[in-house]
């Protein structure tokens, strides 16, 4: 064998450079995100009582309290918002991928979603400002509902359709083999194989909404006090964070930072166990 | 083509069938007869047009846009590239196998179900022994008797492609086609397979596409040789493989080329 001792060692050493600037990339990639969570936990740690789930968000300069009206308006505007945006999401996005490839129709959605996904989300909340809060005449939940499914709907299509697109064409040749109807093909095939996938993207979307701040801004304001009443102002995460943060008092800026752990841990628990959950489903 | 037999009916006439991918013309003016309850096998080098005509006789290439086919193919009689053909019906009818196994992501049982439940109300125990006269059929039931609730992707390369065949079957067509079906499984279970398709035959008309030679000769009672899109010579297997009448299929048969 002919064989170059000072090639293969000029390999060598390159091979192990590139190998030593991708881990040297990902353990700082890594270690930022570690110093994200450890800056929000030191800070956050205490805040995180009994009180803050039982106690509305405190009138300035009066001590203690807690954040239970900015919990409950967020669980219900971005429960609400889930609600919407996941049955239309998956739908267009099925449509999309099954139906989507020589239409004129389907490359219009997509383009229109494409832009969608990339709308700064303090248009979209002055957009919802304009033809929501105007025509009610005031603030709301619902305002803010709608806010939030506006940017959650485009994640959910994209996602989808790209997870369906990933099945190969032969599974679906396979079903209309049998004599299957197209719809039938791409719910109870298709569908099911990506369903992992789509599930994700559902998660991604909730992830995305449960910090967006700018929307809720013009369309949920925001309220001192606990209600239930979505057809007015409501209380939510991440305006009472933006508004704690900034102020002068001691317990609200400990609140804020309470507030902000609540949502990671949050997120970071419902994709931890969509990820188990659904693992185990698929069953490869 | 060689003796008449009178006995036998065509399960399948492909009279003049012209085929175009766009503005190719892939299939010229092809004759062709698959006879009930036998073997047909399709051989030739690639890209002569045999996967694509085992892909007309059940419509397959009209998911796509752009493909088109011209002349008739009866089935039992009825054209079926006539634009009011019931695609669905005609697909539960003539079933279909590729080259790649396909189990869909569902439980083995429900893998077997589905294109039961497509056309066919059955009850939970008619279902269950349904299923389980599939997977016998498909010589599989022994292996998957206790894991039914199992995902179909569980299995292996050959158990898979078995559990297509069971799927196929278990719709009780009247055709199975089979394009190129061992040619991604080892020796074993390809073995496994054409003792499949000797038994199927006795129930079922069979048109395997197959680039191995050998298992045309071993597994079919006919065979069509086809080149650059037309059929060159179609009669008997033994007939083609001991003296075929056309120089062109001996050269292949012989390995001359191809």
């Amino acid at each position: 064998m002919l064989f170059n001792q000072s090639l293969y060692n000029a390999r060598r050493r390159k091979n192990a450079a590139i190998m030593a600037f991708s881990m040297l990339a990902s353990v700082i990639g890594l270690s930022i995100l570690l110093w994200i969570l450890y800056v929000l936990f030191s800070n956050g740690f205490y805040a995180l009582d009994w009180a803050m789930f039982t106690e509305d968000t405190p009138a300035p300069g009066t001590p203690g309290g807690g954040l239970r009206n900015a919990i409950v308006g967020s669980l219900l505007m971005v429960g609400f918002a889930v609600l919407i945006s996941t049955p239309i999401g998956i739908l267009a996005g099925i449509y999309l991928a099954e139906f989507g490839d020589a239409n004129k129709t389907a490359s219009v959605t997509r383009f229109v979603n494409e832009i969608m996904l990339s709308a700064p989300s303090v248009v979209l909340g002055l957009f919802v400002f304009a033809v929501v809060v105007m025509s009610m005449g005031n603030f709301s939940g619902y305002a803010g509902t709608v806010a939030l499914a506006l940017i959650a709907i485009p994640v959910v299509i994209k996602t989808t359709e790209n997870m369906m697109r990933m099945i190969p064409g032969s599974l679906r040749e396979a079903a209309f083999a049998l004599g299957a109807p197209h719809w039938k093909v791409a719910l109870s095939v298709v569908l099911r194989g990506a369903r992992a996938g789509v599930i994700t993207g559902v998660m991604l979307a909730l992830a995305r909404i449960s910090g967006e701040t700018a929307p809720l801004l013009f369309t949920a304001l925001n309220n001192q006090f606990f209600t239930l009443d979505m057809n007015g102002p409501m209380a939510n995460l991440p305006v009472w964070i933006y508004h704690m943060a900034m102020s002068p008092f001691d317990n609200w800026n400990e609140l804020a930072w309470g507030g902000a752990l609540l949502i990671t841990l949050t997120v970071l628990a419902i994709n931890i166990t969509a990820r188990i959950v659904f693992r185990e489903r698929v069953g490869v | 083509m060689s003796e008449a037999i009178i006995d036998q009916k065509n399960a399948i006439e492909v009279r003049n069938l012209q085929f175009y991918y766009g503005g190719f013309h892939a299939l010229k003016s092809v004759n062709l007869d698959i006879i009930e309850r036998k073997v047909t096998a399709f051989i030739g080098p690639s890209g002569c047009g045999k996967s694509t005509l085992l892909r007309t006789l059940n419509r397959m290439y009209s998911l796509y846009p752009g493909q088109r086919a011209e002349g008739t193919i009866s089935f039992y009689g009825q054209n079926i590239l006539e634009p009011k053909q019931d695609l669905n019906l005609l697909r539960a009818r003539i079933g279909m196998l590729f080259q790649k196994p396909t189990p869909f992501p569902m439980s083995i049982y429900d893998n077997i179900a589905f294109g039961v439940k497509l056309y066919e109300k059955l009850s939970r125990s008619e279902m269950d022994e349904r299923v389980q006269w599939a997977l016998s059929k498909a010589a599989l039931w022994n292996e998957v008797k206790d894991k039914l609730k199992q995902s179909g992707l569980s299995l292996s390369g050959g158990q898979q492609q078995r559990l297509c065949i069971a799927r196929s079957v278990a719709v009780k067509p009247s055709v199975l086609l089979l394009d190129e079906p061992t040619a991604s499984l080892d020796p074993i279970s390809t073995g496994k397979i054409e003792e499949l398709v000797h038994e199927l035959k006795k129930d079922y008309t069979i048109a395997i596409v197959t680039h191995n030679m050998q298992q045309a000769a071993r597994c079919s009672d006919y065979t069509a040789y086809m080149y650059l899109g037309e059929l060159m010579e179609y009669g008997a297997t033994e007939q083609i493989f001991f003296k075929p009448k056309r120089t062109e299929t001996e050269d292949y048969i012989t390995g001359r080329f191809g």
